[in-house]
């Protein structure tokens, strides 16, 4: 399925980019992470949560949205 | 006129909700870019009781955000000048500033006296300790946190919603998410985010419906976008923290680090020979120190500048104030520039201590 993913904080500084589309046509959430791992190696080295359609997800779900957002946890005040 | 009669005049707030307002108790932690903002609106909007908590000292570089502080108030403790600040804005209310830090030791003892926390903090470690203690001693916190052009905004553990463990279970690994000393923040940004924390803080005095909890809300200055993220509540991670109840300080414990790094007082520094001063502020901050003749290599740049160091010979490090050094002390020993020590009351106390020579 075609997948919007948004990338917030730091995260978008090593996609590039603040969101990209992506065909995507396994099932996980942990293998769309293998797949974004491989286009930006740098992703792994960094903690972040997923959220399905504005709600956050675990690895195990399944995709089942189509919008998909990378939150890193921000220190900053 | 009183000085509320524009709340006063909305319904939804009325001499009632101002008298919420006046009995409420908040305490602010950090009174920094998130800080400042949010005890500016809190203190004009009347909150009868106001706490502020920082051991930092006001730099130059913290005027382009830190709003409640000018050039006269320049190393001054930020808890201290924004009482001063405050107490003008607003003398009707109750100010207490904490000139501390806040710690494992303290922070349940604090949190007693208020009835809402608020985090402006800078940093994971304290951003946990306020998520753990709060849980503990059941208040809500109304989070904010920024990064560059980007901020967070939440309100946790509020009528049993989730905490800032729900969403994010575990401090990130150290160093791999910078601060803004490191990589700079949009000044206004600080104000946006503080503004919507104030507004929360508000929102739950006065009972309205639609507290930001179990969300967070994501807004970036870039695109003034904003997407609000569904967080649920893990019993897990509450139960977590409630086995920590009587263990906070091993959790937490007083900075080892900092213990670690050697400190040299400003006398005893100009005594020492063989030395060599490494000045770690950023180029624009003031004063300019020429004696002792000094290397200039901004804290974000050390890493860069290692080359220009050497194992076997002896410095001593400067910041502003005493605080940023310690910090450059210990990762230039762990650099392998064993040799270092921080210099106590940094680039002001020099200053001082050449005033009293003349």
């Amino acid at each position: 399925m075609n997948l919007k993913i948004k990338y917030f904080g730091l995260l978008a500084e090593i996609s590039g980019c603040p969101e990209e589309e992506l065909e995507f046509s396994k099932t996980s959430v942990s293998e769309l992470m293998e797949t974004l791992f491989e286009k930006y190696p740098l992703l792994k080295e960094k903690d972040f949560q997923v959220a399905q359609n504005h709600e956050i997800t675990s690895r195990e779900m399944h995709i089942t949205e189509s919008e998909i957002a990378l939150l890193p946890p921000f220190s900053g005040g | 006129m009183s000085r509320y009669s524009r709340h006063i005049v909305l319904s939804e707030v009325g001499q009632q909700g101002q008298s919420l307002l006046s009995t409420a108790k908040v305490l602010v932690v950090g009174a920094g870019g998130l800080g400042c903002p949010v005890l500016q609106y809190l203190a004009a909007a009347g909150i009868g009781t106001l706490g502020v908590i920082d051991f930092d000292v006001v730099e130059l570089s913290n005027l382009q955000r830190q709003i409640l502080f000018g050039t006269s108030t320049i190393g001054m403790n930020k808890a201290l000048a924004a009482k001063n600040r405050l107490e003008d804005l607003n003398p009707s209310i109750q100010i207490h500033a904490y000139p501390e830090k806040l710690t494992a030791k303290n922070v349940l003892a604090l949190f007693d006296n208020y009835d809402i926390i608020v985090d402006g903090s800078d940093n994971f470690t304290t951003r946990y300790l306020v998520n753990d203690a709060s849980i503990i001693a059941n208040k809500p916190v109304v989070f904010g946190a920024i990064y560059k052009f980007e901020g967070q905004v939440s309100v946790f553990n509020y009528q049993n919603g989730p905490s800032y463990r729900c969403l994010f279970p575990e401090p990130p690994k150290e160093g791999s998410v910078a601060n803004c000393s490191e990589v700079g923040v949009l000044g206004v940004l600080t104000g946006i985010i503080g503004s919507m924390q104030a507004n929360e803080v508000i929102k739950m005095i006065l009972g309205f419906n639609h507290v930001l909890s179990g969300k967070l809300l994501c807004y970036s200055a870039k695109t003034a976008e904003i997407t609000t993220i569904k967080v649920e509540k893990s019993a897990k991670e509450f139960e977590k923290v409630y086995a920590l109840k009587d263990h906070l300080t091993d959790q937490y414990p007083e900075s080892s680090n900092e213990n670690e790094v050697r400190e040299i007082s400003v006398e005893d520094a100009f005594n020492k020979e063989n030395v060599q001063f490494i000045d770690i502020r950023e180029r624009d901050e003031f004063p300019q120190i020429e004696i002792p003749p000094n290397l200039q290599i901004p804290l974000g740049t050390l890493e860069q500048n290692l080359n220009r160091l050497h194992a076997e010979k002896k410095y001593i490090i400067f910041c502003q104030s005493g605080i940023r050094s310690k910090v450059a002390t210990r990762l230039l020993q762990e650099l392998g520039i064993p040799n270092c020590q921080s210099l106590q009351g940094g680039a002001l106390g020099i200053m001082e201590h050449l005033k009293t020579k003349t």
